[in-house]
């Protein structure tokens, strides 16, 4: 499913890429000294909040895109990091820089140490333990014997932080360069990650599980450890969301999350960098569009009904893996292709295998 | 006698790689043919493209009707029962309830019934593991079952994919000598797929060579077996 | 003691209910080899489909019986339309398919039924049989409708040779090809049975828990407990895995930790089967040669 899973990080030209479009990204909120718009500030929430599902979905991309492990339950690790940063900063005083390394730590440790039953589960069983996992978490967070700590129902207030040195940006101009700046420092620690051999190892596991346990891989400590790297990326997007909404609530990481994070999985590509960003924008995109999707259907189909953004997702889902099973970004990449004619010689063809359902 | 299977130009493919090109073959009402060739000779997909379970081209007829176009569970329904390599055991399902299937496609249960008592006449062995569960029988006792499936379907023509395979001798020699013996009795026509060529040669009236995906020699079985150039060159004795 | 007889009686009442829900998971998985992610919704789905025809004014034994053949077709036209295209997909195609139907059952009937609860009429009195508040009708017809429905499937299953080339082609699709058994149907077939056991499933827990769209999401995850419980190929080991669930979860949930980590525990239990015994405790371990 996953074409070709190394060739991309290996390509000349691929640095020089991401480089080119983190420069873009770090140029964006300077168009609030050119044009002065009354809702700059609002579109520089948007654009942290897709900076953090990116992230989310960047995590989750590891282990699922890169190592086959499937997971439904990220919203978890979503809300441990998340609730530590909240946690540390309203009880410990902690400035909100410092509690992210230790959302990443924390987190770290809950994937690892959820890696370890997941190690002896595969396929559907791995989704259904996570699944349960993503139900349960709201539930849990609410449980009154924490309550002292998490807020219960109604969750914590945070502070909302201010420009450090006088600098001259807004709250959410500088909340933007942060999120930024984090998320630049995960994509590059997958990246290199990917690329050594852990990364093959990791790849490697996916594709020939047996055959990367006789290879001397220690397939165990792989997949927990990728579990627990996972879980870490996915927290520290936790964090800043926490960091950047001022507000942490159970309500907030319910399967609902999950799933989102599963969409822009999806819709970016399974496997691919660059498909982590683009799923994060559309996450955030549709959100903020049902209500105008959901308006401009009632009108041109004379709907009774609104139609929420919960369908929407549905429905792109089922589209996607029936038409575009490789995301928007296979999909930019098989039309440059076919455009350009720049084939490869190992993607001149998909022989399909006749797979059975039972072997 | 016509023949009661006749195939024209099959071609069959995995994916993008070719694997049969253009093979005619038939299997005469009432007679065994064998199709012998080395490993990876495209044996088992000819077999594949006559039940239309790979991707092929060409005609196929079966008693004068074309099936190139119909599908598995049809071709099976008609009389043509696969014995698939690697046996295709219902692992999980008793021996009972592996020959009991064939009931599902059967509308004639009474004779069906009979069918089986026929089949645990050729092989006892099957009887006495009648509430095993199939995934725990030896080998040999798969394959055999794996044939005592594909007889319940009271088919006209059986294809036969190395019923010797992975076989000590002295089964080889019973499986063979019960296939001589519902072809004789139960006048059922086979194709046999064999790495045991001389065994294969000795049941079969026809043969037909394949080498890379195509029908390098064809003849009666007696022409193959006198011919020494042929047997060394393709059957290797 | 009386205390602990009503918790028990009150968990096997719930635990009929999470019997019926795995019963549905087991068959999807006895039929595809798939974990259903959707059954739930597509419960609760069928439910407000009885809720309306009730509301429009259908005598309940009649909605009952049309929503559950409503639900059948409604699987069978799933099957046929949705997850026929992606028949050799790989496991996170399918999982992202159950995903994107459970979000969409879900909108739509938020959509066209609105989220505010709706309370739902149950065929049997709540009459009190004991004097004592012990065991009334409701709860008894709740686990006759669950035993009555297992032991359908089971006569199915074990005695019907289309039960049996059910179970063969899940098993081995292409073998079962071989035999004249059309897998395709088949598959169709199962969903069509689990939709129709789930909408019997949604029609049982409405009127104990008020309809509403996100009435099945705990249920379901009770339901996985009871199916991995009794191991998930096997019916009546699920509706025993129910039972079980249900009962421990009241005990549990009065004694040892409150209602407020119910769910938790849920998670617990079904972690703990699949890690420790992943078939099941009634569940035939299925002996593959190799
Ligand atoms: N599922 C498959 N996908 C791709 N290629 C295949 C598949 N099955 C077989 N092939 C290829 O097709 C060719 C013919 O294979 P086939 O199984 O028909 O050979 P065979 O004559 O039956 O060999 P053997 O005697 O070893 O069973 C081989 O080159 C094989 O590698
Ligand atoms: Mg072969």
């Amino acid at each position: 499913m996953a074409a070709d899973a190394t060739s991309w990080a290996t390509k000349s030209g691929f640095g020089k890429m991401a480089i080119l479009f983190w420069a873009i990204l770090a140029a964006l909120p300077l168009i609030g000294y050119v044009r002065d718009d009354p809702s700059f500030d609002y579109y520089m929430f948007m654009g942290q909040s897709m900076l953090i599902y990116g992230t989310a979905v960047l995590g989750l991309n590891l282990l699922i895109g890169f190592n086959g492990q499937i997971s439904l339950g990220h919203s978890a690790f979503f809300a441990v990091g998340a609730y530590t940063t909240a946690i540390l900063m309203n009880f410990a005083g902690m400035p909100y820089w410092a509690t992210i390394p230790i959302a990443a730590v924390v987190c770290f440790g809950a994937g690892f140490l959820f890696g370890l039953p997941a190690l002896k589960l595969e396929g559907h069983y791995l989704a259904l333990a996570t699944f349960t996992l993503a139900i349960a978490v709201p539930q849990l967070l609410k449980y009154k014997a924490i309550a002292g700590w998490t807020g219960g129902v109604g969750g914590l207030l945070l502070e909302k932080p201010d420009p450090p040195f006088n600098l001259p940006l807004s709250p959410d101009q500088y909340l933007y360069y942060l999120c930024l700046f984090v998320s630049m420092l995960m994509f590059w620690f997958v990246y290199n990650l990917l690329r050594g051999r852990s990364g093959r190892a990791m790849m490697a596991i996916r594709d020939h599980p047996m055959a990367a346990g006789t290879m001397g891989i220690d397939t165990a400590l792989y997949k927990t450890v990728t579990f627990g790297i996972s879980a870490a990326i996915t927290g520290v997007a936790g964090a800043l969301s926490a960091i950047t909404i001022a507000y942490v609530a159970p309500d907030s990481f319910t399967l609902q999350l999950a799933v989102s994070f599963l969409v822009g999985l999806v819709v970016g590509g399974i496997a691919s960098l660059p498909g982590c960003i683009l799923g994060g924008v559309f996450i955030v995109l549709v959100q903020n569009s049902a209500q105008s999707i959901s308006d401009w259907m009632k009108v041109s189909f004379s709907l009774r009904y609104d139609v929420p953004a919960w369908a929407i997702y549905g429905v792109l889902l089922l589209l996607l893996m029936y038409f575009l099973p490789s995301g928007l970004m296979g999909g930019l990449i098989a039309l440059k292709e076919r455009l350009f004619g720049a084939k490869g010689p190992d993607s001149t063809d998909d022989p399909a295998p006749q797979a059975s359902r039972n072997d | 006698m016509g023949a009661i299977l006749e195939a024209k130009g099959v071609s069959a493919w995995y994916g993008m790689i070719q694997a049969v090109t253009e093979v005619d073959l038939q299997v005469e009402q009432g007679g065994v043919t064998a199709l012998l060739g080395a490993n990876g000779a495209g044996k088992t997909t000819t077999l594949r493209a006559l039940c239309n379970m790979v991707r092929r081209s060409g005609t196929t007829t079966f008693d004068g009707v074309d099936i190139s176009r119909r599908s598995t569970e049809d071709i099976v329904r008609m009389g043509v029962a696969h014995v698939p390599e690697g046996r295709g055991t219902f692992v999980a399902l008793t021996v009972e309830e592996n020959l009991k299937l064939a009931f599902h496609t059967r509308r004639d249960r009474a004779a069906a019934m009979r069918d089986m008592d026929l089949v645990f006449d050729y092989f006892p062995r099957l009887k006495e593991r009648i509430r095993q569960q199939a995934g725990t029988l030896s080998g040999g006792e798969q394959q055999m079952l794996a044939i005592a499936r594909a007889l319940m379907l009271a088919p006209r023509l059986m294809l036969l994919d190395e019923p010797s395979f992975g076989l000590a001798p002295l089964i080889v020699q019973e499986i063979f000598r019960i296939l001589r013996q519902i072809n004789r009795d139960a006048k059922v026509s086979m194709l046999i797929v064999e790495q045991n060529a001389a065994l294969a040669l000795e049941l079969a009236d026809q043969v037909y060579l394949l080498e890379t995906g195509s029908v390098v020699t064809s003849g009666p079985s007696d022409m193959v077996r006198n011919d020494e150039a042929l047997r060394k060159a393709y059957l290797g004795y | 003691m009386e205390f602990f007889i009503q918790q028990v009686v009150a968990g096997l009442t719930s635990g009929a209910i999470y019997a019926c829900v795995a019963l549905g998971l087991v068959m999807i998985f006895v039929s595809t080899d798939h974990i259903n992610f959707a059954q739930g919704e597509m419960a609760m789905f069928a439910t407000y489909i009885a809720w309306a025809l009730i509301d429009a004014g259908v005598p309940y034994w009649i909605a009952f019986g049309s929503t559950i053949l409503i639900a059948f077709v409604g699987g069978l036209l799933i099957q046929r339309f949705i997850l026929k295209p992606l028949e050799n997909a790989p496991v996170l195609a399918l999982v992202v398919c159950f995903i994107a139907l459970l979000s969409i059952f879900n909108a739509m009937a938020g959509m066209i039924w609105s989220y505010t609860i709706k309370p739902f009429p149950s065929p049997f009195p709540a009459l009190d049989l004991t004097g004592h508040g012990l065991v009334n009708v409701r709860q008894l017809g709740v686990v006759g409708v669950t035993l009555i429905m297992l032991g359908i499937l089971t006569v199915f299953f074990r005695y019907t040779t289309l039960g049996l080339a059910m179970r063969a082609a899940a098993q081995n699709a292409s073998s079962a090809r071989l035999m004249g058994v059309r897998v395709s149907w088949m598959l169709a077939l199962g969903w069509g049975l689990a939709a129709a056991i789930g909408a019997t499933a949604g029609m049982l827990v409405a009127p104990l828990v008020f309809l509403d769209p996100n009435m099945m999401t705990g249920i379901l995850v009770y339901g996985f407990a009871a199916a991995l419980v009794g191991g998930i190929a096997n019916p009546a080991g699920a509706v025993l895995g129910g039972f079980i669930v249900g009962v421990l979860e009241n005990l549990v949930g009065s004694y040892v930790i409150g209602n407020e980590l119910k769910l938790t525990f849920a998670l617990a239990m079904v972690v703990g089967v699949l890690l420790f015994k992943p078939a099941g405790l009634f569940g035939r371990v299925i002996v593959k040669r190799v």
